[in-house]
């Protein structure tokens, strides 16, 4: 284990050893999972064991979750420049880049070249459309930091599932306007995902586009011009995807397009449960106040944090989403998530549940204590909400 | 020319550089750049927020 140490003038020697180091490499061999339902299949013949990797995602992450619980250790910020130094971390993000490239492959090389039932095939977009949706994910980590590098890679795995305006949407887009009724990208109280979906995809991409729009006549230069990051992220797609329809046929239509809409609404998913019901007060001016670690719903969770590079201590990454992964902080006293994302995945799509589990967790924050008027609310909602749990009268006097 | 830093991530404008990738050509005053700027690299910190490092 690598130890950091830092002579502090004041505090003396500070040391540290990241507990989770190792642990990260799990994002590098989570292709294993999506390959491992093919291995089953052809160890048995059964065209069950397909079903294996979708099983896993959505079932056993959540008990994994609940088995193995909250890590809530924080760097010391000492030591944070140490870590945000050690390549080591980086590196991992980049070599799931090409892995990502692979797997689409892979399934898409199985699915056109075996007899399948259709049920099989679903399967397979879904396991193939959760993975791109890690993609997304890793996207995600590599969008947000200043090296150019990085930048190109995330620009190249978005290519995957074909969401080229990712990042330029959510830095720009999202990050501003984070819980704010008007951000397609924070869901609002009383809003199912079935009714926050048909907000978050299409407003996502208008927004991407209009601020990619923006910079290009900046420019003096054409939003249809080769310098849009989007339409280049896209191109690559065109590549990909239309490379995979001339070589396996027809049959990879409805897959590409099954695997494209679940790796998206991977991330509508995840939209979903970070900021539901969260809204930001105005200042003086009126305008919104800085986002601040209670405007982003935070977990803990060992396992599906290492499988998300540490995406889940949301809080921390809106405060400051320029820091990597392996220093995102846990912090006391934040909106906390009963369990992991996949967990509250499978929560958010049985919306009466959801909203019995989540409203009242809304409703009791600190800084929100019942007063309805510091929550996103859904409009169309509004008077169900203030029927059932009143215009703030939980106020502390 | 003055170079002015985000208070959050430390993204820095250089009044004499702009910033090619934004569209701000070299010369351009922070004081120009669009009232609803925000910091390019975090996108959390608005324009009034940001600190003057070095001007002359
Ligand atoms: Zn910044």
């Amino acid at each position: 284990m690598t130890t950091y140490t830092l002579q502090h003038p004041d505090k003396g020697l500070i040391s540290y050893t990241d507990k989770k180091r190792y642990l990260w490499i799990a994002s590098v061999i989570m292709p294993i999972f999506p390959m491992l339902g093919i291995f089953c299949y052809y160890q048995t013949g059964s065209q069950w064991a397909l079903a294996i990797p979708l099983v896993f995602t959505y079932l056993v992450i959540p008990v994994l979750d609940w088995l193995f619980g909250s890590d809530e250790n924080n760097p010391p910020e000492e030591i944070v420049p140490q870590l945000e130094e050690d390549r080591y971390y980086r590196i991992l993000t980049y070599i799931t880049v090409p892995m990502h490239f692979g797997v689409l492959i892979a399934i898409a090389w199985f699915v056109g070249t075996h007899e399948l039932t259709i049920w099989s095939v679903i399967a397979m977009a879904l396991t193939a459309g959760s993975y791109s949706g890690l993609g997304i994910n890793t996207a995600h980590e590599l969008g947000h930091k200043k090296p150019p590098f990085e930048r190109l890679l995330a620009k190249l795995v978005l290519a995957v599932p074909a969401y080229g305006h990712f990042c330029i949407e959510h830095n720009r887009g999202h990050h501003t306007h984070v819980a704010t009724p008007g951000d397609p990208a924070s869901s609002r109280m009383g809003e199912s995902i079935y009714k926050f979906i048909w907000r978050e995809i299409p407003g996502a991409f208008k927004r991407g586009w209009e601020q990619e729009k923006v910079r290009l006549n900046r420019l003096d230069k054409s939003v249809w011009s080769l310098d849009n990051d989007i339409l280049q992220s896209f191109a690559i797609s065109a590549v990909l995807q239309g490379g995979l329809i001339i070589a396996f046929g027809w049959i990879m239509l409805p897959f590409l397009a099954l695997h494209n809409f679940w790796a998206w609404f991977q991330l509508t998913s995840a939209n979903y449960i970070e900021h539901y019901g969260l809204k930001r007060d105005k200042d003086a001016n009126g305008r919104y106040e800085r986002c601040q670690p209670h405007h982003s719903w935070n977990a803990n969770y060992i396992f599906s944090n290492i499988v998300l590079f540490h995406l889940e201590r949301h809080s921390d990454h809106h405060a400051n989403p320029t820091r990597r992964y392996q220093s995102l902080r846990n912090f006391e006293d934040l909106p906390e998530l009963p369990n992991g994302y996949y967990g509250m995945y499978l929560l958010a799509y049985v919306p009466w549940l959801w909203y019995r589990v989540m409203d009242k967790r809304v409703l009791a924050l600190p800084h929100i204590n019942g007063d309805l008027s510091r929550v996103n609310i859904d409009p169309d909602c509004r008077e169900a909400i203030v029927a059932k749990y009143g215009q703030g009268e939980l106020v502390a006097a | 020319m003055a170079v002015l830093e985000c208070p959050g991530c430390q993204y820095r404008y250089d009044e004499a550089q702009g910033d090619a990738h934004e569209g701000y050509p070299p010369g351009t005053l922070f004081e120009s750049l669009p009232e609803e700027f925000t910091c390019p690299d975090c996108g959390v910190r608005y324009k009034e927020e940001f600190q003057k490092l070095v001007s002359d």
